[in-house]
């Protein structure tokens, strides 16, 4: 990818104090760059900080009791956001970030039709006419692919399926013409043929529109069809980046490798798995050095002393000494 | 078409035939409305001339009640089950759940009955509330008759109109009381659970100490401080009942404001007021309008224990728990003046509540009372 991006995240930290227990710092250090037309996917265990850098990069996170500290810096179209007038990032929330979430269930207002819940959006946004903000909302509902727009738009959230109101979600997040879209684990509360359906509509938007898809998802599957490039997150830090295919094929970190082989593959659906021992540490207390360490199996005294930087797309020590991922690889359980 | 005129015309009697019951009482109500329009024809034709405003309301209503019956009078026969639903949004479906709850529209058409008799009551009273006969000796005290269905008390006033007259104060004392309080309730909860923080601590300690008074002796207090009238005891009860209201709202915005609709709300750029006022609170309207109609019971009763107690509305005008005090005295020699005033006390409260429980169990599915049968 070329030229200036639209999205630029440098240093993305979000703490949260309390005066119970000690700092617990959620997302810590995340960099990443994100262009028109492409895909990206954050991808991570529950309680890497993937959701909460998503929320953040417009401000949606309640400060306090978070609290972006101030090396942080999240730059839309060269404007920076971070301390941004709140009436300057009401424009930007749902005008050029959209947001599609998890839940397509409980994301739409039960108690208002659909229509008029994305002429809302709408109206919030353009100052347009009533009935032209009806009339874009018909569009929309047929542009993601709603089979009968007037009936959807009529209809009350209870009255629609899991798929047909998570499209009706997505006609809301770009009724506006975002540049950026965010998806915050779209598919994981629809059935797995829904699943699809949805990933091809952001992808047919994402071309149709030019705008920037940021995916976040626990499901390899999802990103392997849709992501160009690819975050891995843990412990609220990005451990491996780059392009999906790489990543998802020969993957460097031990993270990562941990990630893929818990997968079964169709080829041998029966096969054993890999097991990443132990849990995701809380935020409050990271492990020091590296902070997969515990986990990982190749890990040796180096890196449970100093913490890797991010350097060509991967936060690992075996960057510069290969030869210690020995043979002593992940434990396997067959089943 | 032919059948559209017989509607028009007789608005219900197509229906006698499905449902005799309901389709009987509009028929029987639109009849009355005319007969009203007939009998009281001096009475209307005086109302521009008196230029009361009383009677303007009076004289909408009846045309109002008129026409609106005649226009929106069911054109097909009622319980049609191939009939398609009409609605599907919360309150369509509330209200097929509340129409299968029969005391709850006992309750409905008492209400609307109390309303409409209210409205109406300069065209219906046959007499002046305050009007006392010429020789009162004479007429004092009389029982109930042709002329006084019931009855007189000690200045000859005929109970009836006083009745009627002081169903329109208490009836207005209460509806617009707890308009006041329910507001105010639902902005203070509702700006408070939204907030959180200080403002919430503030505005929930004022409350706690606010019920930790009993609110007639707050009442009390107050009225003896300032000379009672009207406005007054309406805006006390409307200022000492908001905060239950407060509290109810608060709980709801407290676990709504954590929902994904509203971090959805707020990812779409929407500000707070809007949040707040156009996706919190429409979610917060079923319990809020179970409390307010189950309050106007309650707020009618303690105008009424305040009148009896001679703190209320001041004596010339009607009122039914001052004619219940002024009563208890004859109790035995003339037992209609306390008799009729109790009556219609307890019908109003009566069907407030059958009407507030019924919409409760239509609008709360979580409620512990349990559907209707």
């Amino acid at each position: 990818m070329t030229g200036q991006p639209l999205l630029r995240v440098r240093d993305l930290a979000v703490h949260f104090a309390s005066e119970t227990a000690r700092v617990a710092r959620a997302v810590d250090g995340v960099s990443f760059e994100l262009h028109a037309g492409e895909t990206l996917a954050l991808v991570g265990e529950s309680g890497c900080g993937k959701s909460l850098t998503a929320l953040s990069l417009v401000r949606l996170v309640d400060e306090p009791p978070a609290r972006t500290t101030t090396g942080s810096s999240i730059q839309l179209h060269g404007e920076e956001l971070v301390g941004a007038e709140p009436a300057r990032l009401r424009r930007i929330r749902g005008g050029e970030v959209g947001f599609v979430f998890q839940e397509p269930m409980t994301s739409l207002n039960p108690v208002h039709r659909v229509g008029r819940q994305i002429e809302e959006a709408i109206l919030a946004h353009d100052s347009v006419p009533r009935a032209t903000a009806t009339a874009r909302t018909l569009d929309l509902l047929s542009r993601v692919g709603l089979p009968e727009p007037d009936t959807a738009a009529r209809a009350y959230p209870h009255e629609l399926s899991g798929g047909m109101r998570q499209r009706a979600l997505i006609a809301m997040a770009i009724s506006c013409g975002p540049s950026v879209l965010v998806a915050d684990e779209p598919t994981t509360a629809l059935d797995v043929t829904v699943q699809a359906q949805i990933l091809d509509l952001l992808a047919s938007l994402r071309d149709e529109t030019g705008m920037a898809l940021l995916l976040i998802s626990h499901d390899l599957a999802v990103v392997a069809n849709v992501a160009d490039r690819v975050a891995v997150m843990y412990g609220g830090r990005i451990v491996e980046t780059g392009p999906a295919r790489r990543v998802l094929t020969t993957p460097a970190h031990p993270y990562t490798e941990g990630l893929l082989r818990a997968v079964p593959t169709i080829d041998d659906p029966r096969g054993p798995l890999a097991v990443i021992p132990g849990r995701v540490p809380s935020p409050t207390d990271w492990p020091s050095g590296c902070r997969f360490h515990p986990r990982c199996p190749y890990a040796w005294d180096r890196c449970a002393g100093e913490e890797p930087p991010l350097d060509g797309g991967l936060r690992c020590w075996l960057a510069s000494e290969p030869d210690r991922r020995g043979s002593t690889g992940y434990a396997l359980v067959t089943r | 078409m032919n059948a559209t005129w017989i509607d028009r015309a007789l608005p219900g009697a197509r229906g006698l035939s499905s449902r005799p019951l309901r389709s009987g009482l509009l028929l029987a109500v639109w009849v009355g409305l005319w007969a009203l329009a007939i009998f009281r024809i001096d009475r209307i034709l005086a109302t521009p001339a008196s230029g009361a405003p009383d009677h303007w309301i009076a004289l909408l209503a009846l045309v109002g009640s008129i026409v609106g019956l005649a226009r929106f009078a069911p054109s097909r026969p009622e319980g049609d089950p191939g009939a398609p639903l009409e609605t599907s949004g919360q309150w369509g479906l509330a209200w097929r759940t509340f129409r299968r709850h029969r005391t709850a529209m006992l309750g409905l058409w008492l209400v609307a009955g109390l309303a409409l008799v209210a409205l109406l009551t300069p065209y219906i009273a046959p007499f002046d509330p305050a009007l006392q006969g010429d020789d009162i000796v004479a007429t004092r005290f009389q029982p109930p008759s042709f002329e006084h269905p019931m009855g007189t008390d000690r200045f000859g006033r005929d109970v009836f109109s006083r009745v009627l007259y002081g169903g329109r104060v208490s009836l207005g004392i209460g509806g617009l009381a707890v308009a006041i309080a329910v507001t105010l309730g639902s902005l203070v909860g509702a700006v408070s659970g939204y907030l959180r923080g200080w403002v919430d601590a503030l505005s929930m300690r004022t409350v706690d100490l606010l019920l930790s008074f009993p609110r007639l002796v707050l009442l009390i207090t107050i009225v003896a401080l300032v000379q009672p009238s009207v406005l007054i005891i309406t805006l006390v009860l409307g200022l000492t009942g908001w905060m239950g209201t407060s509290r109810l709202v608060r709980g709801e915005v407290l676990s709504l404001r954590e929902r994904e609709f509203v971090q959805a709300a707020k990812a779409l750029g929407f500000g707070a007021p809007r949040i707040l006022l156009r996706h919190i609170l429409p979610n917060v309207a079923s319990p809020i309008i179970v409390a307010a109609t189950l309050g106007i019971g309650n707020t009618i009763l303690v105008e009424a224990s305040l009148s009896f107690l001679g703190l209320g509305v001041p004596p010339p005008a009607p009122s039914w728990g001052l004619m219940v005090a002024a009563g208890k005295d004859v109790m035995l020699d003339a037992p209609w003046i306390a008799l009729f005033p109790g009556l219609a006390i307890v019908v109003t409260v009566m069907s407030f509540n059958l009407v507030g429980d019924g919409l409760r169990d239509a609008l709360d599915p979580r409620s512990t009372t349990g559907l209707a049968p």
